[in-house]
């Protein structure tokens, strides 16, 4: 997933995102992850009008955006598996189920698809620790999950 | 039987494994039966490894309930014994479970005994006591009381919070902030998360007195992304708290000002670390820096700002309410009080445990966890989350203290005991360790953002039996550097997992190399 048209009415909408963020000190990360809620990503489109109307220069956007792991500047699949690779869940087997999620989805870890069904996400810690190991299928998130599990969600939602 | 009221925790965790399948299970057949059936959605009671499981009102207190067939078959059973005993999936009273009863729960005494939604149910519950009392005080006495009970920070550091207090409401300055530190990033840690959803008003409480203290206005909330429950339940909290007058302008009538304002964090480890927290409240990459200043003295957008752990001011409205020498009664040396102990990873009786400090990681791991999950040979106990050390069976009977613990080279941390059983690899975990330090460095000094890096491939060289003595020295020196020469804790503790994955488990080191040969 290389080249990506953002949708039409983006500048309206992140206009409204920054017209929303305008008395906020420190908004920059805020509005990003704004940004990335409306649109599922945050489009190098955005980088500029959120310079401009933060004062600041387009390197500290950029900077923002590359530093955290949650921030996205393509797209994700049209479903996100993210897999603990914490320890408690590596005690638990969660090296495996990564592995064989790999296997079946036919992804690699911390990649897409080729027919953007579905990103694969590593992920370190959900705070269920105690019933590792731990996934989350579109924001859902599963204690003791197993590789059938993961696919049966997927199958439901797909 | 017309009626009857239901506990359900409604905790993400729990919930993770098929909570609202329950809610959904007592619902149809109490409907089915034309029983009108009450749900209330607790928080967790940390019984981690008996959910999902469900509790019920009765005259002699609450009965818990855990399916072992299917939820509807334990769901009508519960009822066929008219809600007794005599149920097969019944696990009695909850207050006699002796997983419960064994514990000090001071700062989880509410969690998951509440409706973390209701100002009313944790006010009828002692809730907002605490803050009631604060509201009387000198902020001078506020600080005093958590200086003599002895309160360290439960973030990681154990840093005395009296001291850090103090610092700050001596800190000149018009402007200051409370920053909560709801970063939670240690794997094998998950008591903030657990407490902003079972008792928010507990945390809220917490931040006020600790405001009030310092002389604080605002409050920031930090909370990581990966916690979208806690977020939501934190948010509803604030809310009700405002509307109920307990936060705003003019706190329950006593003309002092205090409110607190909710950041998500954005999926970066480092965040956790308190100026890289302070940058990214700032909106900006979560860069280190370097201290001086201290954050107590130049903190959030360069004011003094106190910044604490949920766990840290959690503890804050119970040591107001009940005194000092309460809290400080529990816990031995100098680590008093209670903590929240975390059981996860590959153990029978995962969930939390609040006991005072003292107790020995070995009752914590075998009493109350129950041993390894598969009942196979415990291995290790990584104590501290990722920049925790392995500790291997035969230190086990360690008190749980900071002292004591540091002593021995490791550390407790937030309170994360991760069991391994002895299908773990050693040299992987300590692997794993450099990796995530190279993915999660923020990149000011080099002897993190390199070393982890070269730790990685001196690992994998060991791994493959390339030159394993040169490299174990390489791998010695590289720890050492980091140790030493790292700007904070996430470049100078990588080396703890690896050093003692290398001291107590020396074997899988060789056997790695020999098989290599
Ligand atoms: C790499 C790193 C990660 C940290 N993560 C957290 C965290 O997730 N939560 C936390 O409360 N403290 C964390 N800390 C400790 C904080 O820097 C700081 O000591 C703490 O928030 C102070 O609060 P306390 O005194 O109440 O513990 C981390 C420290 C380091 C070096
Ligand atoms: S030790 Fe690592 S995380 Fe800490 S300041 Fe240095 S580079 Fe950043
Ligand atoms: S380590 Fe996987 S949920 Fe915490």
């Amino acid at each position: 997933m290389t080249e990506t048209t953002p949708p039409a009415d983006m500048a309206d909408r992140i206009g409204r995102i920054l017209a929303g963020h305008e008395a906020t000190e420190g908004a920059c990360l805020l509005v990003l992850q704004a940004i990335q809620r409306e649109f599922g990503y945050v489009p190098a489109q955005a980088l500029e009008p959120v310079a401009k109307a933060l004062n600041l220069s387009h390197a500290d956007v950029y900077g923002v955006l590359t530093f955290y792991h949650d921030l996205r500047w393509s797209p994700a699949g049209r479903h996100i598996v993210r897999v603990c690779q914490g320890e408690a869940c590596q005690a638990m087997g969660a090296r495996g189920l990564t592995e064989q999620l790999a296997r079946r989805l036919d992804v690699g870890l911390d990649e897409t698809t080729r027919d953007g069904a579905v990103t694969l996400e590593s992920i370190y810690c959900l705070g269920n620790c105690a019933l590792a190991p731990a996934v989350t299928v579109d924001g859902a998130l599963y204690g003791r999950a197993t590789e059938f599990l993961v696919l049966e969600r997927l199958g439901t939602v797909r | 039987m017309k009626s009857a009221t239901f506990f359900v925790s409604g905790d993400s965790a729990s919930v993770s494994v098929g909570a609202d399948d329950l809610v959904r299970a007592i619902t149809a057949e109490a409907a089915r039966r034309g029983i009108e059936a009450r749900i209330v959605r607790t928080g967790s009671r940390g019984l981690y490894f008996l959910e999902p499981m469900f509790e019920v009102d009765t005259e002699e207190g609450r009965l818990g309930f855990r399916p072992s067939g299917t939820m509807a078959e334990c769901v009508a059973e519960m009822f066929d014994s008219d809600i007794s005993p005599k149920a097969r999936t019944c696990l009695g009273l909850m207050d006699d479970l002796p997983w419960l009863r064994r514990q000090e729960r001071l700062t989880f005494e509410r969690c998951g005994i509440v409706d973390p939604g209701s100002v009313g149910d944790y006010r009828y519950h002692g809730g907002f006591s605490g803050l009631e009392r604060a509201l009387g005080m000198e902020p001078r006495a506020i600080v005093t009381a958590i200086t003599d009970s002895g309160l360290r920070g439960r973030g990681g550091a154990g840093f005395p919070a009296g001291v850090k207090w103090n610092t700050v409401l001596g800190a000149p300055g018009e402007v200051k902030y409370v920053c909560c530190n709801a970063d939670e990033g240690d794997s094998g840690t998950f008591a903030d998360r657990m407490l902003m959803e079972g008792d928010p008003f507990l945390l809220i409480e917490g931040m006020t007195i600790a405001a009030l203290a310092v002389g604080a206005a605002r409050g920031f909330l930090y909370i990581r992304s990966e916690y979208p429950a806690a977020i939501a339940m934190m948010r509803r909290a604030i809310d009700a708290a405002r509307a109920g007058g307990w936060l705003g302008g003019d706190i329950r009538g006593s003309g002092s000002a205090f409110d607190i304002e909710l950041r998500e964090g954005a999926g970066a480890y480092i965040c956790g670390e308190e100026t890289a927290m302070l940058e990214s409240l700032e909106g900006k990459r979560g860069m280190v820096r370097a201290k001086p200043p201290l954050p107590a003295l130049e903190g959030l957008f360069g004011k003094p700002t106190l910044v604490n752990n949920v766990l840290t001011l959690a503890a804050v409205p119970l040591i107001i309410a009940r005194g000092a020498a309460y809290y400080r009664d529990f816990g031995m040396g100098r680590s008093r009080g209670t903590q929240p102990f975390q059981l996860a990873g590959c153990v029978r009786n995962g969930g939390l445990v609040e006991k005072a400090f003292g107790i020995t990681l070995r009752a914590l791991v075998e009493d109350f966890g129950g041993g390894t999950a598969t009942g196979r040979p415990f291995k290790a106990l990584q104590a501290g989350g990722p920049l925790g050390g392995y500790i291997p069976e035969h230190l086990l009977d360690l008190p749980a203290d900071y002292e004591a613990l540091a002593e021995a080279g490791f550390m407790l941390g937030h309170g994360g005991l991760v069991v391994f059983d002895d299908r773990v690899d050693m040299l992987a975990q300590a692997r794993f360790a450099m990796e995530f330090c190279a993915r999660e460095s923020c990149g000011k000094c080099t002897p993190c953002r390199i070393g982890a890096v070269r730790g990685v491939e001196v690992l994998d060289r060991i791994a493959a039996g390339v030159e394993p003595q040169k490299n174990l020295a390489l791998l010695e020196d590289l720890c050492t550097l980091m140790t030493d020469g790292s700007l904070c804790a996430m470049g100078g503790l990588t080396p703890m997992p690896v050093r003692t994955a290398l001291r107590h488990f020396p074997d899988d080191f060789r056997r790695s190399a020999a098989a290599a040969e």
